[in-house]
């Protein structure tokens, strides 16, 4: 792997959430909750499925807006990238995936072959640069989701659920290729269902349950001396209905 | 009497006699130039279909979807009126000339194809959109790459709009008026063969057009096959 030239950014982004709902067809299905984002850090949004974790990236994304409260940015929406649980590739090569995203991001045409092969090369995706992205298997459609990701020089990177389809050894190939993001200075959120990943990648927990905010805290707190009884029934392997 | 027309019709083909191959080519010719023209309007128009909303926007679906039912004899009236001496274009000189061909078969294919690609661009917009709207896309560049991923089954549309275009008969006989040598085409041929009672050169031509009829439906097939198989 080469080493990136980019340095972190002097001030980490910064996203506030002010009673921030969102309802359809009449039907509250998140908040209001309010919550602020910052610091380089990973914060892994827990909950049983259906507490609200997607949505909540969505709105924090920009991909949905509430239906009540403020979302906002310090300063400039920072550069943000998302990657879903399930990859959706274009039906072209890896490798063309890959120019695509530069070409939408305005890189200049030259360049774009030899940045793609280089964000291939990082995530270990290189021998396949050929091959249609959509017959990939599962774990390498997903490293190809983080190298576009890559290629779009995020300062937020959203994760949802990335690896809840994976086997152990993509699991470990993709967490690794998070946190090659990390250690460049991109701020992580991340939605998971698994504890043990929380445990090993988690910076920050927060814990949404039925589409309310549960609790919030550095994850040595949550898991040590969570504060609520949801909380500790989540820790413990409790199913929380 | 059938048999030995049967026979004649085989030796035409054979021998690729020289108006049976006149015929063929400007049938392809008009049918291919159609379609290419009609995929070039229509393609963008039914990618933007599926990606804006606009008031009046479910009104001209549906016109587009009544209209891929359009009778040919009367898109062919219409071109007809429009390039009539006294119509409104009449003054071009287009009435009973390859272009006035072109023409109706262009107004037959394009609702096909904008429909089509609509259905098409829209179904896979529903899988692209939160990734696209995620990169920050505009709708407006979303249009070449639907398009672009879309093109295995964008083929098959096409295939289906020649198949359209290459087999009517109705419009081409009154835009193109079956001038021997100047706008007969084969489904005009051979309604005015038949008429004749000259079959070899009508069952010769009708195998032609069965034939071709036929590659163009087993291309679609390899190519919605080989589509499934390597692009998942």
């Amino acid at each position: 792997m080469t080493t990136m030239t980019l340095s972190a950014p002097a001030s980490a982004p910064r996203l506030t959430l002010d009673r921030v709902g969102f309802s359809t067809a009449g039907q509250r299905l998140l908040g209001p909750l309010s919550l602020t984002l910052d610091g380089h850090r990973r914060t892994l949004i827990m909950g049983p499925n259906g507490a609200g974790k997607s949505l909540l990236m969505r709105l924090a994304h920009g991909l949905l807006s509430p239906t009540q409260g403020q979302l906002q940015w310090e300063g400039s929406a920072p550069r943000q990238a998302m990657v879903f649980q399930r990859p959706v590739l274009l039906r072209r090569s890896a490798l063309a995936n890959l120019e695509y995203a530069l070409a939408v991001n305005h890189v200049p045409r030259r360049q774009r072959r030899q940045r793609a092969i280089a964000a291939l090369e990082r995530f270990g995706l290189e021998s396949l640069a050929k091959r249609p992205a959509r017959v990939l298997s599962g774990g390498e459609q997903q490293r190809l989701a983080l190298a576009r990701a890559w290629l779009l020089e995020p300062e937020v990177l959203f994760l949802d659920e990335p690896t809840s389809a994976l086997d152990p050894a993509a699991i470990r190939a993709v967490e690794s290729a998070i946190e090659t993001f990390h250690q460049q200075g991109v701020r992580i959120v991340m939605s998971s269902h698994d504890m043990h990943q929380a445990r090993r990648l988690a910076d920050d927990v927060i814990l949404l349950h039925r589409g309310r905010l549960v609790e919030q805290s550095p994850a040595n707190l949550f898991f040590s001396r969570p504060v609520t009884q949801e909380a500790s029934a989540f820790i413990a392997g409790e199913l929380l209905d | 009497m059938t048999d030995s027309a049967f026979a004649t019709a085989l030796d035409l083909i054979v021998g690729l006699d020289p108006d049976l191959l006149a015929i063929v080519s400007l049938s392809l010719r008009i049918s291919l130039t159609a379609v290419a023209i009609a995929a070039a309007l229509a393609l963008p128009l039914g990618a933007a279909l599926a990606l804006y909303r606009f008031p009046g926007r479910a009104p001209l679906i549906i016109a587009l979807n009544a209209l891929m039912g359009l009778p040919p004899v009367v898109a062919g009236l219409s071109v007809y009126l429009l390039l009539s001496r006294a119509g409104p274009l009449g003054s071009l000189g287009l009435l009973f000339t390859p272009t006035a061909m072109v023409v109706a078969q262009v107004i037959l294919v394009l609702p096909i194809l904008a429909s089509l690609t609509r259905q098409k661009v829209e179904e896979l917009h529903g899988e692209y959109a939160e990734q696209l709207a995620s990169m920050g896309i505009s709708r407006v560049r979303r249009i070449p790459t639907l398009l672009w991923d879309a093109r295995l089954a964008l083929i098959t549309v096409m295939l289906a709009g020649f198949g359209r275009a290459s087999a009517e008969v109705g419009a081409v006989m009154i835009v193109g008026g079956n001038i021997d040598g100047v706008t007969r085409v084969m489904t005009t041929a051979i309604v005015l063969e038949t008429s004749k009672g000259n079959l070899p050169l009508a069952l010769g031509l009708g195998i032609v057009l069965l034939a071709l009829v036929g590659l163009i439906n087993a291309l679609a097939h390899l190519i919605g096959e080989s589509t499934r198989r390597q692009l998942g």
